[in-house]
């Protein structure tokens, strides 16, 4: 029992069970929009879980990665723009607005546009890799912002979505049990790569990547298809997003956006597979609470967030480790914060970069 | 839980009834009707935000926290100028709050993510602000209203403004999203002179300069620029400090020139031409007793916005008048809001066949008013001024 | 051609205000590590109290000086409080906390002086256009950020180049553990170069409030750009972050000028403007990446 509680898996799966129950005992509670904040919540929560494979597990700071969620977003909105006008996007692509459609091309859509720009942006590192990766992510915003065929900065609304296989996606549990799915889904995936081979590279490569490529492993190759993995995870949820708001804007490349699901793997804790879901939970429903008791809940929200770096090292997973007594973690799971001195990753790549220079 | 949301902290204040209202909600009598108010009280649009919400609250505690008779408690939250946010506070008023009657956006990007869903859910929707074309066109609603203009309309009759100062070259700027866009459109529909110079500028831009230069090297006879919020006080302000309000005249529409902008610019903007729907020295009794409670309540000057939410209170009020307080029933809501009973600020007041206003605008200059700059108003520019949209608008 | 040299002189008046704020900013990153988010709140906290100051006393001098005390206190503040305990941890640390105190600056801001943007004047003196070329003439007040931004950088490499607090500062920046070795209170070094980055962003947002309007958020605004400037340079050069803001300054004002007019020969015109804002709101992303690509270091890596 014991060894059970200490197993993530074991929670992730208990915490995906009693998730499944929201939209059956919301209404009971009266609160039939818990809800929808609950699909905010699991889609955001596939996002970041999709930035942790890249900034938890190999360490690799991008601060562009909603520019894959709004790519994933823009694939179902503009088949959808196509579908509704009846012209073929490019003059013979048609467009749908299936889901069984539209969720592989945005997948695919997304891993292409990570493939490009993780295979320029490895060129770098550290500090100078986190800006590449957000001036790509600026330069697609900008992009979409000045296409005024699709919506420009007022973005593409959804009206009508298709049935898939037989359920409604309107139907605000039938969407949620879907979006939980796919993170249930997504979560094995992590997990299963988190305890492959290419998952304890991805580690070696966090830990130090020079020893790595001593040893003969090409990293370049490992991070690349990290990178792209993380881009199709975030590609999926951006999808998903667009079906949930029925709307995409490119609000959804923001460089605050690629903030904030960062902001939700380091609250949550880094190269974890419940961090990400937790710290999108804790995040989305903080500022949902506060906003609804202050419209100051900023001024609550800050310090609240700076509480838990000081005081929470490697995030609420790590507080959550420390309060459940436990002082070794596995080593796939080793939360940032608690790896030592001569391991950090980009505290180090800083002044190595520095020196070096 | 309902207990500690903002909103009905903000509508017992409004209602100036005090904590004991907190104490005992909806005692024997009816359960008040809730009015859901989604708003960017966040951020560089937050004044905005801020002037809806307090002209509506003004209206309701005019009529002691009724609106055409109907008790109301109105929810206010702030969407964050994030769409995502905003559409999930609409989900929550609609859901948990069982609200059916929503209002309060201010920007269209805001509207297209929540509007949709009200609609679809068979809820109504009263703008005080946001009126983009395509709702006002082939998108129009039964239970979509804007009480507040097509967005066209201003820069409309900004161009016909232009003809009547006899600009007969003029240069004109937006920045680069739809609204933006719409603008120059708009402008020129109208406008019959030469166009100097058409420039866009970028939604998150702070510094004009090489707008500036351009302008002078075009030298034309006038300028038109559409900057709403902190932006067109940016664009002002250089503009002045470029010394080019000296030589060319500017043209602006009502959302680059509300109270709050005139207040940081000064001085320097004596000269600025301006259309609006109305104007806080309109010679309408609404208009004045309007004014007069709002400074007297929050002691500033009302803007264009604060307006536009009063009227949105009005027109809610009477359709309520006319269906008895209910809104369940959307065709007698309709019915009953039509033909717009309700004694406007701005004097003239219709609904178009696409529920959108039918009415006339004013030219304004901003002139030296016992030593400070006010917004005087003019000439009328547009006698029962619609819009191009209407004719593709079948419900 | 005026309007060409016009255009230059506006991307340079940018640049020397985006200098103001990448250098404190690359300081702090090449010497403690840090990458501070905050970095735009000390600016707009700056902007924010000359605004108050000059509206309350009339006085320019007045609100220059609290303009750059409220930065530089306020940073000193935040570093001695927050920051300090952040140096030992790893940048997502540091993320997360900067912007923790993005958001409680910013409705801080909110709480204190409302929503409503505050104004500033233009100084009695400063006011009116200068002839600076035969048919340019250019607003007093910019030639005058010009002339501050350039003696600010002059200063600057006096400062780091020929004092004694320099050289800890260079020294600090490559080989920190020996400056501790050395007994030098590294602590202390860290608040003086802490508050004198944050001096420098306030000088920013002083001289910024007239020409913008000062308001919640503006700090945001420029931050990325800030950050821009910085990678550009080469993080911890001084001397970087002068050479990359001009030329980010010069490349942003250059492309907004006349990418649309160049776009629209080729298509249609409303196509074409919109497209070119577009194009040319790109254009410094476009420059980091490109620079990224060469030179993965920056232009000029510190200590080369």
């Amino acid at each position: 029992m014991h060894k059970m509680l200490r197993d993530e898996r074991a929670w992730a799966v208990a915490l995906l069970l009693l998730a499944a129950l929201i939209p059956v005992v919301a209404p009971m509670l009266d609160s039939p929009a818990t809800v929808g904040l609950a699909t905010r919540i699991v889609i955001y929560a596939i996002a970041a879980s999709s930035l942790n494979l890249i900034l938890g597990h190999a360490g690799l700071v991008s601060f562009g990665h909603a520019a894959y969620f709004g790519l994933g977003g823009y694939a179902v909105g503009i088949l959808y723009a196509h579908y509704s006008s009846g012209e073929p996007f490019l003059g013979f692509i048609p467009g749908s607005n299936d889901l069984l459609v539209t969720m592989p091309v945005a997948i695919i859509v997304g891993g292409i546009g990570a493939a490009i720009i993780g295979a320029l942006s490895f060129r770098t590192a550290g500090v100078q890799f986190i800006m590449i990766t957000l001036a790509f992510a600026q330069m697609l915003y900008f992009l979409f912002v000045s296409l005024k065929a699709y919506g420009g900065d007022d973005g593409l609304a959804i009206r009508r979505v298709a049935p898939v296989l037989g359920m409604n996606l309107r139907d605000a549990a039938t969407l949620f049990w879907i979006c939980l799915g796919l993170l249930a889904v997504w979560l094995f995936l992590m997990d299963r790569i988190a305890r492959s081979r290419f998952g304890r590279v991805l580690a070696g490569v966090r830990q130090g990547e020079r020893r790595m490529a001593a040893l003969g492993v090409r990293t370049y190759f490992y991070k690349l298809v990290a990178f792209v993995i993380a881009g199709m995870g975030a590609a999926m949820a951006g999808a998903l997003m667009v079906n949930y708001l029925r709307f995409v804007s490119p609000d959804m490349m923001a460089w605050t956006k690629s903030g904030e699901m960062m902001i939700m793997v380091i609250l949550g804790g880094l190269g974890t597979l419940l961090g990400p879901v937790i710290g999108a939970g804790v995040l989305v429903t903080l500022e949902y609470t506060l906003s609804g008791l202050t419209e100051h809940w900023q001024f609550i929200e800050g310090p609240i967030l700076l509480l838990v770096v000081l005081f929470a090292r490697g995030g609420l997973m790590g507080a959550v480790r420390r309060l459940a007594g436990r002082r070794v973690p596995a080593p796939e799971a080793v939360p940032h914060g608690e790896l030592p001195q001569a391991q950090k990753p980009l505290g180090e790549a800083l002044p190595e970069a520095v020196r070096h220079g | 839980m309902t207990l500690n949301r903002r909103g009905l902290l903000a509508s017992g204040a409004a209602l100036g009834l005090g904590a004991a209202s907190l104490a005992r909600p909806a005692l024997a009598q009816a359960a008040p009707l809730k009015i859901g108010m989604i708003t960017t009280l966040s951020g560089a649009g937050g004044y905005i935000g801020q002037d809806i919400r307090d002209a509506f609250m003004l209206a309701m505690e005019m009529e002691g926290g009724k609106l055409g008779g109907t008790p109301i408690q109105l929810l206010v939250e702030d969407d964050g100028f994030r769409p995502g946010q905003g559409k999930q506070v609409a989900e929550r008023f609609m859901k948990n709050e069982r609200v059916k009657l929503l209002t309060g956006i201010i920007f269209s990007n805001i509207l297209g993510a929540v509007v949709g869903d009200v609609l679809d859910a068979g809820g109504i929707y009263v703008s005080p602000n946001a009126s983009p074309s395509n709702l006002a066109g082939k998108e129009c609603h039964k239970n979509f209203w804007s009480v507040a203009w097509q967005n066209d309309s201003l820069h409309e009759s900004a161009g016909q403004l232009a003809n009547n100062l006899g600009q007969k070259k003029m240069f004109i700027l937006a920045p680069n999203y739809q609204a933006g866009r719409d603008a120059l459109t708009g402008f020129k529909r109208l406008y019959k002179g030469q166009v100097a110079g058409e420039v866009y500028t970028r939604l998150d831009q702070t510094d004009y300069a090489a707008e500036m230069a351009q302008i002078r090297a075009a030298a034309p006879d006038g300028v038109y620029q559409f900057h709403p919020g902190g932006l067109g006080i940016s664009f002002l302000r250089q503009y002045v400090q470029a010394g080019l309000l000296s030589n060319i005249p500017m043209t602006l529409a009502s959302p680059s020139m509300d109270a709050t902008t005139l207040a940081a610019v000064g001085d320097a903007a004596v000269g600025i031409n301006l259309t609006s729907q109305w104007n806080s020295d309109l010679d309408v009794p609404a208009s004045k007793r309007f004014v007069a409670a709002f400074q007297a309540k929050y002691n500033r000057i009302p803007t264009f916005y604060a307006q536009q939410s009063f009227d949105t209170a009005l027109a809610i009020g009477a359709a309520l008048k006319g269906t008895g307080g209910k809104v369940d029933d959307t065709e007698a809501f309709y019915r009953a809001m039509k033909p717009a009973n309700f004694e406007s600020t701005r004097g003239k007041f219709a609904f178009g066949a696409n529920n959108h206003p039918i009415q006339d605008w004013w030219a304004i200059k901003v002139e030296n008013v016992s030593g400070k700059p006010a917004l005087v108003s003019k000439d009328r520019v547009l006698t029962n001024h619609g819009d191009v949209y209407a004719a593709q608008c079948k419900f | 051609m005026a309007l060409l040299l016009e255009q230059l002189l506006n991307g340079v008046q940018l640049g020397v205000t985006l200098f103001l704020l990448a250098a404190g900013l690359t300081l702090v990153f090449g010497i403690m590590g840090v990458i501070n988010l905050a970095h735009g709140s000390l600016y707009m906290v700056g902007a924010y109290a000359a605004a108050v100051a000059a509206s309350a006393t009339g006085s320019a001098i007045v609100a220059l000086l609290s303009g750059l005390a409220a930065a530089a206190g306020v940073g000193m503040v935040v570093e001695y409080v927050v920051l300090r305990r952040l140096y030992a941890r790893d940048h997502l640390d540091q993320v997360l906390a900067t912007f923790g105190l993005i958001l409680f600056f910013n409705e801080g801001m909110v709480l204190l002086f409302g929503r409503q943007p505050l104004f500033v004047n233009v100084p009695e003196a400063l006011r009116g256009t200068v002839r600076v070329l035969p048919g340019v003439d250019y607003p007093i007040y910019r030639v005058a950020i010009i002339a501050v931004g350039l003696l600010v950088a002059l200063g600057l490499y006096l400062l780091i180049q020929r004092t004694r607090v320099g050289m800890l500062v260079r020294a600090g920046a490559t080989h920190r553990e020996m400056v501790r070795a050395l007994g030098v209170d590294v602590r202390l070094l860290y608040t003086l170069v802490f508050g004198l980055g944050a001096l420098l962003a306030g000088l920013a947002g002083v001289m910024t409030g007239p020409i913008l309007s000062v308001q919640v958020g503006m700090g945001e605004q420029i931050l990325i750009l800030t950050f821009v400037v910085v990678v550009i340079g080469g993080i911890g050069s001084v001397r970087g972050a002068l050479f990359g803001a001009v030329l980010v300054g010069l490349v942003d004002t250059v492309l907004r000028a006349y990418v649309p007019g160049l776009l629209r020969q080729v298509m249609e015109g409303s196509e074409a403007d919109a497209l070119g804002a577009g194009l040319a709101s790109m254009g410094v992303y476009l420059l980091m990446a490109l620079v990224l690509l060469v030179k993965p270091r920056g232009l000029f890596p510190a200590h080369a």
